[in-house]
């Protein structure tokens, strides 16, 4: 067996393989691809909120790809509330600052971390929002404090387009 | 197949059955011999085919007047209860024959584990049916999604989300999976399809289940292995045709209880409630099937650990043949494992109720109990079993205990001797 030298026809074997698996893998993959988000749901990828109406202490939800968003108008209690936390406490250590930078606007994804329920508005035990689906609680900067879910609610990219116009995505 | 040579007597038969063997299939499926003893835990194999079958034909008839899409799947599920004649008989025969389906699953799955029909040389048989029951599992909560009520939207938003505990690709595989940035119509379309797909898959399935059991044959309630045909067995036809005959007819008077006089019970009430993507229900719970897997997922406090532990205690049923080191298959021999075996069904049950309930306090507690010794049973107490346990004497053959007075082997061998 160790004099068998490689030859014209296992060279050939090996290349008609390769090739063969680059067009198997070229089919398949269009047809997984076209699983992934489409063009059309791509394109709601942003939304604009006019937030002029809001009050301090208030929450409203809006619809953002289909997920709710909260944008939260916080007091000055919550604010101190929220930037007095130590991160050595937190699961997830974030601080208020970068979650909130304009710190009376908390604009967070409503989406629980852990399997994706919409937690509950001024709800659970640190005074900020309380999962029902598996009891994960979060704090007046959605960070999470107790509970299953691994990280705190994410921060969506948004922009404020004038003092009463966010804009999301 | 069977022994013996078949020949059809008509002559046409004869030149078919050359070209194309049905009618010796036909011949080995009537002729084929069957222990005599099979008592009635053994007939739910005949019911889950009629299960099959029926979800099959009334999922066939429902999807003529089903609309999925996310605007119109709720009012058209709506329109098949109050418009189309007997949709409302035809929708609940489906949705409770999902629950009827699973009830003979898990009687079925318990008879194997008490008369270790998994063990050599079943094992086969037992792994196609593991994936059968992981499919069957897929099918219903797929099935479950489409009348996009609220249980369906927040149910098909929480399993989903499971594949987001994966490591790195998590998050992607979920946005693939929902084809967008939440569970939304392109979901719902791509839910409907495998729904369709999947019972096929398990027809299929069942045929090599049927093909593998046919290899050794059936197991049955001593345990031992049989010679065939013998005096030990009886003809599949007309014996366990009857008998599997009466028994579906009793499964039917509980399914047609379900059906006609509550025909909701098994459900949720928020599932009557369209789907709205900004309200989670107060408490989301799966059907009651799942109940015992969801109970082990919410006992970790670790995200990827209580994914990875519910996919665990469904995916080591597959390694049992190997788990359990016992050579006597029926628990009818083996006092030990007999009492652990009860102890994991009242553990299932537990986990089951416990999974129903919040998860907090003292629910949470049991949940993580039953949830350890779950596991324990599997890992621990059945390999040590196979080692320590004093099992009883095993007869020779099924008519033998009858026959020659005792089960007991010593007994039986001086008996056969001074026959001699």
């Amino acid at each position: 067996m160790s004099e068998k030298k490689t030859n014209r026809r296992d060279f050939l074997f090996t290349a008609t393989y390769a090739v063969g698996a680059v067009g198997v893998g070229a089919t398949i993959w269009p047809m997984i691809d076209q699983m992934n988000p489409d063009a059309s749901v791509k394109a709601l990828a942003s939304t604009e909120v006019d937030v002029s109406a809001v009050n301090p202490g208030k929450t409203i939800t809006v619809l953002w790809r289909g997920k709710p968003i909260f944008i939260r108008r916080r007091t000055q209690d919550e604010i101190a509330e929220a930037r007095s936390v130590k991160l050595e406490d937190l699961k997830h250590p974030e601080k208020d600052e970068d979650r909130a930078v304009n710190p009376e606007w908390l604009v967070m994804l409503g989406v629980c971390t852990h399997l994706g329920c919409v937690p509950l508005d001024q709800k659970g035990e640190y005074n900020g929002w309380f999962c029902p689906c598996h009891g994960s609680h979060y704090d007046i900067s959605g960070r999470i404090r107790k509970g299953p879910a691994p990280t705190n609610m994410e921060i969506p990219k948004y922009e404020f387009v004038n003092a009463n116009t966010i804009k999301i995505g | 197949m069977s022994d013996h040579e078949y020949t059809p007597k008509s002559k046409f038969g004869k030149w078919f059955n050359d070209r194309l063997p049905l009618l010796t299939l036909a011949n080995h499926l009537t002729d084929y011999p069957t222990p005599k003893n099979l008592n009635y835990w053994w007939t739910f194999g005949g019911i889950l085919t009629f299960c099959l079958i029926t979800q099959i034909v009334t999922g066939l008839v429902l999807a003529m007047h089903y609309i999925a899409h996310a605007d119109m799947a709720f009012d058209s599920v709506e329109h098949i209860m109050r418009d189309v004649n007997y949709g409302w008989l035809i929708r609940y025969i489906h949705a409770n024959g999902a629950s009827m389906f699973f009830l003979a699953v898990y009687i079925h799955i318990f008879r194997s584990l008490f008369y270790g029909s998994y063990k050599a040389p079943r094992e086969i048989i037992w792994i196609i049916g593991i994936i059968i029951y992981l499919l069957m599992m897929a099918a219903a909560f797929l099935g479950y999604v489409l009348p996009w009520g609220q249980m369906s939207f927040w149910g098909a938003t929480v399993i989903t989300n499971l594949f987001s505990a994966i490591p790195l690709v998590g998050e992607g595989i979920v946005t693939w999976l929902w084809g967008g940035y939440s569970v939304d119509n392109p979901t719902l379309t791509r839910f409907f399809t495998l729904h369709y797909l999947i019972p096929f898959l398990i027809l299929g399935l069942v045929v090599l289940h049927i093909w593998a059991l046919h290899v050794p044959g059936n197991n049955n309630p001593v345990g031992i292995d049989i010679k065939k045909p013998s005096k030990d067995t009886v003809p599949f036809h007309p014996y366990i045709v009857i008998k599997d005959g009466f028994a579906l007819l009793m499964f039917m008077i509980v399914f047609a209880f379900f059906v006609f006089y509550t025909p909701n019970i098994l459900g949720h009430a928020d599932n009557y409630i369209e789907a709205n993507p900004l309200v989670t229900p107060a408490h989301i719970v799966p059907e009651w099937y799942l109940l015992p897997f969801y109970a082990i997922l919410r006992s970790v406090p670790d995200k990827l650990l209580g994914v990875v532990a519910m996919l665990s205690a469904i995916l080591i049923l597959a390694a049992l043949p190997w788990l359990d080191t016992s050579k006597i298959r029926s628990a009818v021999f083996r006092p030990l494992y007999r009492q652990f075996y009860w102890i994991l069904v009242a553990d299932v049950l537990i986990l089951g109720y416990v999974g129903a309930m919040p998860a907090e306090g003292l629910y949470l507690l049991v949940a993580r109990v039953a949830t350890a010794y779950y596991f324990l049973h599997f890992l621990v107490i059945l390999p040590v079993l196979g080692w320590k346990e004093k099992t009883l004497p095993i007869p020779l053959s099924i008519t033998e205990p009858i026959l020659g007075g005792s089960p007991n082997l010593a007994t039986a061998k001086n008996k056969e001797s001074l026959n001699k």
